[in-house]
């Protein structure tokens, strides 16, 4: 008997086994992703954007309509989208440097003005695609290609609180929560809720996602996984930050 | 939905940038992206006032970065949208519009010049030639029409958006800070009433499924090898090249047994204009000729004049960005290159014709 790897449905066969390194954390986010598009049955209705990063790595990942776009400008493609036709399901998908740093502007200004898209950004603590750089959500003290001593918080602040920033200019009708790959029921959960607000024209929806990076961590399994378990909570809280439905709901 | 925004023809007195919001109404523009600029901002102060009459909108954004990309995504999303922008905020548009060459998305973009570089002055130049015919890491894979009057203005915004749609290039109507804010009387009309068809857009990204298949697209602008790339970019240069002389317009009178000819584009051809005309008059020699779209150059056009002529007068207000275009189209001739160029500033006809006799009198000294 052959065992076949269980698959969502949205995701495209012929672009698998798909092309992030072994152990790569934005497999496990898309895999939560797919399985809440299926869920939500929605794969014919969304428009997924793929930011430059390793994120680019998934343009061809979903059976749904896809634009890779520019470092950092996924949110604005995605916004033009939504805003020529607001039936469209519109997914952001971005890594920490497109989108707290050379996007930042962007995922500000989309919180601030309550665009109904979804973003979706994977924290994976430095700029992989371009080979381990620091990225604003680097951990202080953590090495990276540009920081071979570690982060030095006095030159380089603190890592970027990405969903306590967007929670905190946003207003109602926003959702806005950070998952991780340690726990993918829970990833799945709030990936479904921000693709329903969106659904429901309520607003701006964000979900940050901690990731793995073995190949720029250099780590192997045991150290990616205690990476993000013990070493990455640390400083970025899991849970959820804002949800308009649960407080109509309850 | 409100009736059509003009009915039959209108003679009108009215503002440059007032001009292009309602030739992007005649031409059924559905959505504008803007970010506040001068000398641009009155593009999007009349159209979010005309707009919305006419069930039509608009996206301040946060930059220029965000209104070329929130339009490319409009476009992808099939609608006609468009965006207008000046001086730095061109800089910033260049990033866009690159992608919009490497995924050939129809966009058009309104640039009204304004001196550089850097902030320079919010007032006039002709100084974003260069970067607007061949900026962002390309090819320049782009049409740019550089128009000279507000009739123009209303003429060519209409049609950037028929070759954007036509062709799948992005396109720029150039226009300055001086055609942005002088008022100028034109005659407005509604383009299908005289007969001119508008090409049709497309939706790239979240096509309705049919008889309930859905066929996901995939859309990108990075490839993998150097051989993928170019095929791709080699693919896209023969089709721009094979459609270049389809696109290209240029003008000229008197060159036939013109000695110098004067060379120039946008709202400085129409002091050309009249310099040529009066030095005519006086029974001098002198030719015009003016290239309308700077992207694709009327290469072929400027080479037969140049055969003729002894000398090309090169007159811009900028320091020789046109004249590169020139010498470019013209490599290989033998015709004598004068120049008038003063960067960021106005140029009148009397300036032109005092240069011109300067040049017939170093002729004669000879
Ligand atoms: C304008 C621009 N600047 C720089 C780059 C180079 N670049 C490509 S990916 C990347 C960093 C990606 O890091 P991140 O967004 O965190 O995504 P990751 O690869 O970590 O998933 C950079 C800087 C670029 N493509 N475009
Ligand atoms: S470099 Fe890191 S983020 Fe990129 S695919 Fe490999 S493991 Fe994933
Ligand atoms: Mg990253």
């Amino acid at each position: 008997m052959t065992m076949i790897p269980q698959m969502p449905k949205s995701w495209r066969l012929e672009s698998k086994p798909h092309k992030f390194c072994p152990g790569c954390g934005h497999g496990l986010v898309l895999k939560a992703l797919g399985e809440a598009i299926d869920e939500l049955g929605i794969q014919d209705k969304v428009v997924f954007g793929a930011d430059i990063g390793c994120s680019l790595l998934a343009w061809d990942f979903f059976n749904v309509d896809t634009v890779q776009t520019h470092h950092g400008r996924t949110t604005p493609v995605v916004t033009g989208v939504k805003r020529a036709n607001p039936d469209v399901i519109c997914i952001a998908y971005m890594g920490d440097g497109g989108g707290y740093a050379i996007g930042s502007q962007h995922l500000v200004n989309a919180a601030a003005r309550n665009e109904r898209i979804t973003a979706i950004l994977v924290n994976n603590c430095n700029y992989a695609m371009t080979g381990g750089q620091m990225a604003p959500t680097t951990l202080p003290g953590m090495k990276t290609e540009t920081t071979p001593y570690g982060r030095d918080v006095r030159e380089s602040g603190y890592p970027t609180q990405g969903p306590e920033m967007v929670a905190a200019i946003t207003r109602e009708g926003s959702y806005v929560a950070r998952g991780t790959v340690a726990n993918l029921k829970q990833l799945k959960g709030f990936l479904k809720k921000a693709l329903q607000n969106q659904m429901d024209g309520n607003g701006f929806s964000f979900v940050e996602a901690l990731s793995t990076c073995p190949t720029n961590w250099r780590t192997n399994a045991k150290d990616t996984w205690a990476f993000v378990e013990k070493e990455m909570t640390k400083f970025f809280n899991v849970g959820e930050l804002k949800n308009p439905a649960a407080k109509e709901g309850e | 939905m409100a009736e059509k925004p003009i009915q039959g023809e209108k003679r009108v007195f009215m503002t440059g940038n007032e001009v292009v919001a309602w030739a992007a109404l005649a031409a059924k523009a559905e959505i504008m992206y803007g970010y506040p600029i001068t000398p641009q901002n009155e593009i999007m102060h009349y159209w979010t006032r005309l707009a919305p009459k006419f069930g039509k909108r608009f996206l301040q954004t946060e930059d220029e970065l965000s209104a070329g990309f929130t339009t490319l995504g409009g476009v992808l999303a099939g609608r006609k949208a468009f965006t207008a922008t000046a001086g730095p905020g061109n800089t910033l548009m260049q990033e866009p519009m690159s992608m919009a060459e490497m995924m050939r998305i129809p966009s058009v973009v309104i640039i009204q010049q304004r001196g550089g570089p850097s902030t320079a002055t919010v007032i006039y130049s002709q100084q974003e030639v260069t970067m607007t015919t061949y900026g962002g890491n390309g090819e320049g894979l782009r049409v740019v029409y550089s128009t000279a009057n507000h009739q123009e203005l209303f003429d060519y915004t209409i049609k950037a958006f028929n070759t954007a749609w036509k062709y799948r290039f992005p396109t720029f109507v150039l226009g300055d800070g001086y055609q942005a804010k002088m008022r100028e009387s034109l005659t407005i009309y509604d383009p299908e009433e005289k007969g001119l068809e508008f090409v049709p857009t497309e939706t790239f990204l979240g096509k309705a499924p049919v008889n309930g298949v859905k066929q996901p697209v995939h859309l990108r602008n990075t490839y993998n090898t150097e051989e993928e790339l170019y095929e791709v970019i080699t693919r896209y240069m023969e089709e721009y090249l094979k459609v270049a002389p389809e696109i290209i317009e240029h003008r000229e009178f008197s060159c036939e047994d013109a000695d110098i000819v004067v060379v120039s584009h946008g709202v400085v051809s129409r002091a050309a204009k009249v310099a040529v005309q009066e030095l005519r008059e006086e029974g001098l020699k002198i030719g015009y000729f003016r290239p309308v779209t700077l992207r694709p150059f009327p290469a072929e056009e400027l080479k037969k004049v140049a055969a003729r002529a002894k000398t090309l007068l090169l007159v811009e207000s900028a320091f020789g960005q046109m004249a590169k275009l020139v010498k470019d189209a013209i490599f290989g001739s033998t015709v004598a290159l004068e120049n008038l160029f003063k960067p960021g500033v106005g140029i009148t006809s009397e300036e032109i014709v005092v240069r011109v006799k300067e040049i017939e009198k170093g002729a004669l000294a000879k």
